[in-house]
């Protein structure tokens, strides 16, 4: 995929994160509407945007038409984290410490605020922000720089469960690793698990690297096997990790020269993993897919990307070994692929749905790829 | 002090009341102006009435409790100017990366590629403010044509260079991108429902001649012939002189020479239709075939076609000069300009502009602009343009940095006052070679810093500039209101970031005060997980260890948490506010069997030790 197949749009607003409204799993349908927030300004808002992609399929080219703006609204505070909720609502989170449920009714294409939590991240006498969110419907949790976990239920006045002092540093990201359990990251390097079950205020698990204890930004959740689980942080380092297994990741690749904002893996081919950074790149990870014949045997592989790990074996278990556990840190039998052009400012948040690709930069620029090979 | 070279612009405050002294203090972009009680001399002090003036009462001693801020650009805050200076970001330091190494002619058409690429962002953005069609944006629309007008000039004249010949090709273009009307005009003739018959038709045919546009002159001209078939053979006359006009192609082999001499060959032949009257029964053909010619005062006549005096130069020259020189140029514009305009108009700033311009005064052309727009832009990014074309000569200015780096810095310190635009600022700040690096310095400590995220980003920044000073000090804000917050382990991952000891060591004794105070620690999850982190400062070490120690203690480990006990004792890092403490820890190992006999007789002799040393001090 070439990098000039992706044109940027320019939005005069700072894009903080973007996600695509998902699709029903029935059709076949490629996604067409996104959501993004913008951070950094005097007035922020929340936006919807689409690439009109409603079933065409006569579309040659990765990159026609530009994301035409469908609505926007006021948000209060920095977006510092956007899910859909379903595929009328967003939960958003603020740096003023509020969570609110934005509705889209795209009949009108207007906005409305459904729901709002406000200042429910805070400290004794100020507010503090709230870095992150996860939702199951109806179920929202998030979690902030006041080191609390907090859990909501749409259509539900008041809290549901605070988590007090779960993390005596910042929380930077939440994920679902089972229904009942959630994964935070924190700023000194640590992964913990935590059952919802219980009632205890402490994890029932807590993972890090060894050596230095560097921040956490990001966490992401494989599709189908879910014990594994991808982080990055602020060296750029990406670290794959086994819940089951220790305490340590069991594979750790360099991927960025600075922090590492997102990373996602692709939620039907999860062989593909996508990450976005400070330093203005955007990866597209691809393993190798399982095969009789070692890879380096195979045509057309970029040569230095072949590992000095052992070879598979032929067939055999190998389905049942993620391919992303190599367990070799370097960079194993992956391909890596830039996919913006170079120079541009850190892209904050990218999300990846089908065979489209839509990322956000500090250069208050969108870029949407509508062909990614997956 | 130098003398000024415009008068200095005066701004109304209006809500400042008549009469009243302003107080004022400059800002980075901006001032902020407020009403004082003075009173200037002059003024009755009994009355507060101005001896001078009409009167106007106050009370006494009141005062207005407004600040007012008077700012220059208000362009960075108009959110479709804002892709304007996003996306020229974004080829500028694609400009900058630009080999040095590489043959000029390769670097000529890659300039050259650049500033197409300028121009189509301007004019990008002057299509979406034509869009929205407030009567606000007229203004800032029309600042916009111009400014495209004048990089499109420079572009011609200084980056592309062209020599006689092409140098008129050039010039025609240029006039033909920005006069627009014309099309407009035409779509409405031709889509009317006899074109030939429109009260439009002849100006767009003269129109359409006075650019040089033979070929859609001489389509509109077929609708007209087929109408009146008793003048055909006129109408095939002026065919045959607009078809046989020549034009010269740069690519091919004809000379300079050669095509001066035909061009002067067919200005001969239609020279002669003139004279013959060959065209005097259709006054229409008439006048197109003087034009042809070059006549001066038949273009004059159509001052409401050619609407500009650049226009009138560029055909004038069509017609009596296509071999024109560079150097030639100013000659024929200053005329140009004085016989077009009114002896008593006064011209306005573009039309100096532009005439700067045809005298290659590069300088000129940008100190003009710098003073006629109220926002850096375009003269930065124009200057940078042409000093990577090697144009600028290298005079220093009074100020000691060049006349590029000076302008990027200005505006580069513009967008720094912006609260979203200030990272495009750090790219301009880099390409500086002289200043940029002090400018960042003092600038970025100024960012506020809301939230961690845009933190780590000021930090990076920092960091990637080797700005250790700049680094320290905001992971000590970040880590002090951390603290103030009582988020213990987020100060201590910014004094990590920092690599900052003595911030480590504050920590760590917050939490040795907590827990003499609880007898317990907080926040165990980040002492018993720190790893190397520990061995930041001593205080964090004998932290860390100390509840390594209560753990194993906890665990019945008594061996072990003896040893540690007595490796604690002796390496003395311990505050003296602990020794005490773990003295007195000390005290039940000593009665444990377990402890080995070499560890107690080890912690007698270091209890002895320090009992003695604690007495002297």
């Amino acid at each position: 995929m070439c990098e000039k197949c992706v044109n940027a749009k320019y939005v005069s607003q700072k894009i903080s994160k973007t996600r695509w409204r998902p699709v029903s799993h029935s059709s076949l349908q490629q996604p067409d509407i996104f959501a993004t927030g913008s951070w950094d300004n005097e007035d922020n808002k929340i936006s919807f945007w689409s690439i009109g992609n409603h079933g065409s399929s006569g579309m040659d080219e990765g990159f026609e038409g530009d994301p035409q703006l469908l609505c926007e609204h006021k948000h209060d505070g920095d977006v510092l984290d956007l899910q859909f909720l379903d595929q009328d609502r967003i939960v958003t989170t603020s740096s003023t410490g509020a969570v609110t449920i934005f509705r889209h009714h795209q009949n009108s294409q207007t906005i409305s605020v459904s729901q709002r939590w406000p200042r429910v991240h805070r400290y004794p006498c100020d507010n503090a922000p709230c870095t992150g969110v996860v939702c199951s419907s109806p179920e929202i949790v998030t979690v902030g720089e006041d080191g609390k976990i907090i859990v909501f239920r749409a259509d539900q006045e008041g809290v549901i469960r605070v988590i007090e002092n779960a993390d005596s540093s910042t929380i930077h990201a939440v994920t679902y690793l089972r229904t009942t359990e959630i994964l935070t990251v924190n700023s000194i390097g640590q992964l913990k698990l935590w059952d919802l079950r219980q009632q205890s205020n402490s994890p029932s698990q807590i993972l890090s690297l060894s050596g230095d204890r560097l921040p956490l930004h990001c966490v992401d959740r494989h599709p189908n096997q879910q014990h594994i689980v991808a982080t990055g942080g602020q060296d750029g380092m990406l670290c794959v990790w086994d819940v089951r297994q220790g305490s340590t990741p069991f594979s750790l690749m360099e991927a960025h020269s600075a922090e590492m904002w997102e990373v996602h893996f692709h939620p039907t081919n999860p062989d593909h993993l996508f990450t976005c950074s400070e330093d203005g790149s955007l990866l597209h990870w691809e393993t190798s897919t399982h095969s009789d014949m070692p890879s380096f045997l195979q045509g057309g592989r970029n040569n230095s990307m072949i590992s000095r790990s052992a070879m598979a074996p032929a067939g055999g278990n190998q389905s049942l070994i993620s391919t992303w556990l190599s367990g070799d840190s370097s960079k194993g039998r992956l391909e890596t692929t830039h996919m913006l052009p170079s120079q541009t400012l850190s892209v904050n948040s990218l999300d990846v749905l089908g065979q489209c690709l839509v990322c956000g930069t500090d250069g208050e620029a969108i870029f949407v790829n509508r062909q990614v090979p997956v | 002090m130098e003398e000024l070279d415009v008068e200095p612009a005066i701004t109304n405050i209006p809500a400042a009341s008549d009469g009243k002294h302003l107080g004022f203090a400059w800002g980075p972009g901006d001032i902020l102006a407020y009403e004082t009680l003075y009173m200037a001399p002059g003024m009755c002090r009994h009355q507060h009435k101005p001896l001078s003036m009409f009167s106007h009462s106050c009370a006494k001693g009141s005062g207005c409790s407004f600040i007012h801020e008077v700012r220059k650009d208000e362009d960075i805050y108009s959110p479709i100017l804002r892709k304007l200076f996003n996306e020229s970001h974004h080829i500028f330091v694609g400009l900058q990366t630009i080999r040095e190494d590489l043959p000029s002619k390769n670097k000529k058409t890659q300039f050259v590629s650049i500033s197409k690429n300028y121009r189509s962002v301007i004019r990008a953005c002057m299509e979406e403010l034509q869009q929205v069609a407030a009567s606000v944006l007229v203004l800032q629309v029309s600042i916009l044509l111009a400014i495209e007008l004048i990089w499109n000039l420079c572009e011609v004249l200084f980056i592309d260079a062209a020599p006689a010949g092409p140098l008129l090709l050039h010039l025609l273009d240029w006039v033909r991108l920005h006069k627009g009307d014309v099309d407009e005009k035409a779509r409405e003739v031709l889509q009317s429902e006899s074109p030939a018959e429109h009260h439009d038709y002849w100006d767009v045919v003269v129109s359409y001649v006075l650019q040089g546009r033979f070929e859609e002159a001489r389509q509109m001209l077929v609708k007209q012939a087929t109408l009146q078939p008793a003048a055909r053979n006129m109408y095939k006359l002026m065919d045959t002189l607009l078809s046989k006009m020549p034009f010269y192609n740069p690519g091919g082999t004809q000379t300079l020479t050669e095509f001066d001499v035909k061009w002067r060959h067919w200005h001969e032949e239609v020279d002669r239709c003139l004279q013959d009257n060959s065209f005097a029964s259709n006054q229409h053909l008439e006048i197109i075939c003087k034009i042809l010619v070059g006549d001066e005062d038949t273009l004059l006549e159509h001052k409401e076609l050619l609407s500009t005096w650049y226009h009138f130069l560029v055909t004038r020259l069509l017609f009596c000069h296509p071999t024109v020189k560079p150097t030639e140029l100013h000659y024929y514009a200053q005329s140009c300009m004085t016989m077009f305009l009114d002896l008593r108009s006064v011209p306005e700033p573009l039309d100096s502009i532009l005439l700067a311009a045809f005298e290659f005064d590069i300088h000129q052309v940008i100190k003009d602009c710098s003073i006629a727009l109220n926002n850096w832009w375009f003269v930065a990014h124009l200057t940078d343009l042409l000093d990577h074309c090697k144009l600028l000569q290298s005079h220093n200015l009074h100020f000691g940095s060049n006349l590029r780096e000076f302008l990027l810095l200005e505006y580069a310190s513009g967008l720094f006052t912006h609260h979203s635009l200030w990272q495009l600022a750090v790219d301009y700040f880099d390409n500086c070679p002289e200043f940029g690096h002090v400018y960042l310095e003092l600038q970025i400590e100024r960012v506020p810093l809301d939230t961690e995220r845009k933190a780590l980003k000021v930090l990076r920044i920092c960091e990637q500039r080797q700005m250790s000073e700049q680094v320290r000090s905001i992971c000590k804000i970040m880590a002090m209101r951390a603290l103030r917050n009582n988020r213990l382990g987020s100060a201590l991952s910014w004094s990590i970031r920092a690599k900052d000891a003595a911030f480590a060591t504050l920590i760590s004794e917050r939490f040795l005060q907590d827990y003499c105070a609880r007898g317990t620690f907080s926040d165990l999850d980040l002492i018993d997980n720190l790893g190397p982190a520990m061995l930041l400062s001593d205080r964090l070490t004998f932290l860390v260890k100390y509840r390594e120690f209560h753990k194993l203690y906890e665990e019945n480990r008594f061996s072990e948490a003896a040893k540690l006990l007595l490796s604690l004792i002796t390496a003395k890092i311990a505050p003296r506010s602990f020794w005490m403490t773990l003295l007195t820890d000390a005290l039940p190992l000593l009665e444990q069997k377990e402890v080995s006999h070499s560890a107690h007789c080890a912690l007698h002799c270091g209890f002895g030790h320090d009992l003695c040393f604690s007495k002297h001090t």
